[in-house]
C-alpha cells in the first residue's frame, strides 16, 4: 500500500501542494483519461514543525465515537464508518455522491510519535490530529571538540 | 467506492470569486418522502455562520465560506486536499413549497429540507358506495 514519503518534498515545503496536484493531473492525462482514479480516503493533509506533526482529514457528518485513531510507532492509522443512511419504505434516493461505509488508512510519518500526547479534534467536519515526536527522536546537537 | 469521485471537483462553471480561492462542488444525496425532498451535501469546514442558502426565481444555491485556517510556524509536507468554498445549484420544480424550506448544519454536513406543496401531496380519494 502507498503511504506517503514525507522526506520526499523536504527541501521545497512551499511547492508540495503544487507539485503533487500536477503529478496528480499528469497521471490522470496518461492513465485512462475518462477514469477517475480511485484515491485513499480520507484525503489528508500533513504539515510539521521541529517538535509535532499536524494531520488534518476532511470527514464530514461521522460521529466522532466511531472514529479510530491509533499510532504504532510512526504509522498512524485511521478508520472508522461514515454513516450509513437507509431509508425508510417509501423514500427512495434521487441522486447519491456522498461517501458511505469504512475506510482505514495509514499513514507514515517521518518520525515515531509520542503516542500518549496525542491530541486529536473534531470541528466542522475537519478533523486535525497533532502528533509530538518521540523525546528520544529528537534531533541532538553534536559538539565539535 | 473507487467509482465513485471520493475527491473534491473543483466548480469551473462558478463565477470567479474576488478573494482567491478556489470553490468546489459538494457531494449531495437527495431522497424523496412522501411529504419532502431532503437535500444532504457534504461541505466541510463550514458551520451554520458561513452557509448561504439562496433560492431566486427556481435556481437554489447552496454556497459555503471556508476561511483557510492560519498555520503560522509550520511547513507543509504533504497535500492531498485543498481548501476552498464551496458552491452549488439545483433548479427546482413547482412542487416545493418555497417558504417552509429549512436548512441545518452539523459536523460540515448541510441538511436542507425541502417541503412539498399541498397541493401536489398524493391524495386518496375516498370512493363513495354508489
Amino acid at each position: 500500500m502507498f503511504t506517503p514519503n514525507l522526506w520526499r518534498f523536504r527541501r521545497f515545503p512551499d511547492a508540495a501542494p503544487e507539485i503533487l496536484r500536477l503529478q496528480r493531473e499528469m497521471n490522470r492525462l496518461f492513465s485512462n483519461a475518462e477514469q477517475s482514479t480511485p484515491h485513499d480516503f480520507p484525503a489528508v493533509n500533513i504539515w510539521e514543525d521541529a517538535v509535532s506533526a499536524f494531520v488534518t482529514a476532511e470527514l464530514p457528518g461521522i460521529d466522532p465515537e466511531k472514529l479510530d485513531i491509533e499510532v504504532t510507532g510512526d504509522i498512524l492509522t485511521l478508520s472508522g464508518t461514515s454513516r450509513v443512511e437507509t431509508l425508510k419504505e417509501g423514500e427512495t434516493y434521487l441522486r447519491q455522491e456522498r461517501v458511505q461505509g469504512g475506510f482505514k488508512r495509514k499513514i507514515q510519518l517521518s518520525f515515531p510519535v509520542d503516542a500518549k500526547n496525542v491530541e486529536a479534534h473534531y470541528e466542522k467536519g475537519i478533523l486535525s490530529i497533532k502528533l509530538p515526536r518521540l523525546k528520544e527522536s529528537l534531533p541532538k546537537k553534536i559538539k565539535i571538540n | 467506492m473507487s467509482e465513485k469521485e471520493l475527491h473534491k471537483t473543483e466548480n469551473i462553471a462558478v463565477t470567479e470569486r474576488i478573494r482567491n480561492i478556489k470553490t468546489f462542488v459538494p457531494q449531495v444525496d437527495i431522497y424523496e418522502t412522501k411529504d419532502s425532498l431532503f437535500l444532504i451535501a457534504d461541505m466541510p469546514g463550514v458551520d451554520e455562520k458561513t452557509v448561504d442558502i439562496e433560492l431566486n426565481k427556481n435556481i437554489l444555491t447552496i454556497v459555503g465560506n471556508v476561511c483557510p485556517e492560519v498555520i503560522k510556524d509550520k511547513t507543509m509536507v504533504y497535500s492531498e486536499y485543498e481548501i476552498g468554498d464551496y458552491e452549488r445549484s439545483f433548479t427546482l420544480s413547482d412542487e416545493i413549497d418555497r417558504e417552509k424550506i429549512c436548512a441545518t448544519v452539523k459536523n460540515g454536513v448541510l441538511h436542507l429540507e425541502l417541503p412539498k406543496a399541498e397541493k401536489v401531496k398524493p391524495k386518496k380519494i375516498a370512493i363513495k358506495a354508489a
